[in-house]
């Protein structure tokens, strides 16, 4: 979805404020919520995709506002109020090991591969970045197969997909004010890749 | 049911012993069980292994060819790579060089290998950073005080999906003597994430 979370490129957010020595978790109530949301997610609540949705689902204004943990305790909500009233309709346990899947066929893309992403605003969760949408790279790495978050986000199923890191000149990306001499790599799944020359 | 009422109008604090209640009630979490992962998290789980993993990289060659070959298998080899960040399909190690430095963020959330790091720092999961590190990474990095040369190629690592990566940084210069106990208290978190240089210390 095309969503506040998705902020590579972004203007208007000054400067990073790298403090040294901050507390892991400043308020005892975001070290809670870190752990809840690791044992309910263990224990079925939601995969790591749909968690990743419910987060990206949050009013815009809600999401820059409450901080990290802050939305993943949103997102936790969200999904006790979808998932656990009456009848709980939990995920499989077994989804909550590695996303690593064995699939009956061969990658499409081999390392050196020219590639263009593809043009599609889709309402649910996706993992192609904004910025490098409807743009050429060069195929970097071929991964295993994994969960396909497009569709195990929203209940379709994990539908596993070959995983490449792609590789994007600055300049495809930014055009003339691109810094110089530098690219940028992006981990995507098949579906969102086409040949190109 | 509206937004507003799932989420109501208390303090985090409170809403997070009501969200813990009902994720109690309904049998999904213990509370001695959460407590104990805070607890492991904030003592166990930290950066300290990723400089360890760094220290064994510089000094023995074996070990840093199969760290940048594969990293989990590597950092297993260490007693680490446990189920910390359990659902990760591959941990990638990116050498920093003379010619190439390396960068790593999350434009989309704020993945990050909490295998060899713990749990990221504050600034690395700000709206700033996300939105800069992909667009201006050489401005970035010298606002940060890493300044580089025009003719070092940056390569900036965006984690979009469940490859999780860390750099391996250089190693600094007249640290040969040292040994893995004295190289690994050399190594901060913010090399390891690429925005910074180490250097020699006292």
């Amino acid at each position: 979805m095309n969503g506040i979370h998705d902020m590579g490129g972004m203007h208007g957010f000054g400067a990073v404020d790298r403090r040294p020595d901050e507390a892991l978790f400043p308020e005892a109530w975001q070290g809670r919520v870190c752990a809840l949301a690791g044992y309910a997610m263990g224990a079925g609540l939601a995969n790591i995709d749909a968690f990743r949705h419910a987060i990206e689902r949050m009013p815009p204004d809600r999401y820059l506002s409450d901080g990290y943990y802050g939305r993943w305790l949103y997102a936790l909500e969200t999904l006790a109020a979808e998932r656990l009233d009456g009848d709980a309709a939990v995920e499989r346990p077994d989804q909550v090991g590695s996303v690593v899947r064995e699939i009956d066929r061969g990658p499409r893309f081999a390392a050196g591969d020219a590639v263009r992403t593809w043009n599609r605003h889709p309402q649910g969760h996706t993992r192609l970045p904004a910025y490098a949408r409807d743009r050429r790279g060069v195929i970097a790495e071929v991964h295993p197969a994994c969960v396909y978050p497009d569709t195990n986000a929203d209940g379709r199923g994990e539908s596993p997909e070959y995983l490449y890191t792609v590789s994007f000149d600055s300049r495809e990306l930014w055009g003339e004010e691109a810094e110089a001499a530098t690219t940028v790599y992006i981990d995507l799944f098949e579906p969102y890749l086409e040949a190109t020359e | 049911m509206t937004a507003d009422h799932r989420h109501g109008s208390d303090s985090p604090a409170t809403r997070t012993e009501a969200i813990e209640a009902l994720l109690v009630g309904k049998g999904l979490v213990k509370s001695a069980a959460v407590d104990a992962l805070v607890e492991r998290y904030e003592q166990d789980v930290g950066p300290l292994r990723g400089a360890r993993v760094v220290a064994q990289a510089w000094t023995d060659p074996a070990f840093r060819a199969r760290l940048l070959e594969d990293g989990m298998p590597a950092i297993r080899e260490l007693g680490f790579g446990d189920n910390t960040d359990a659902h990760v399909a591959r941990l990638v190690v990116k050498e920093n060089t003379d010619s190439v430095h390396n960068l790593v963020v999350c434009t989309l959330c704020s993945c990050y290998p909490w295998a060899v790091l713990g749990l990221p720092p504050a600034w690395y999961k700000s709206p700033a950073y996300r939105s800069r590190a992909v667009r201006e990474p050489r401005r970035l990095l010298a606002e940060l005080g890493l300044d580089l040369s025009p003719d070092v190629e940056v390569r900036v690592w965006d984690s979009s999906a469940e490859v999780r990566y860390m750099v391996l940084p250089q190693r600094p210069e007249g640290t040969d003597g040292l040994g893995v106990e004295e190289l690994t208290g050399l190594v901060t978190r913010d090399s390891m994430i690429g925005v910074e240089r180490l250097q020699r210390t006292g």
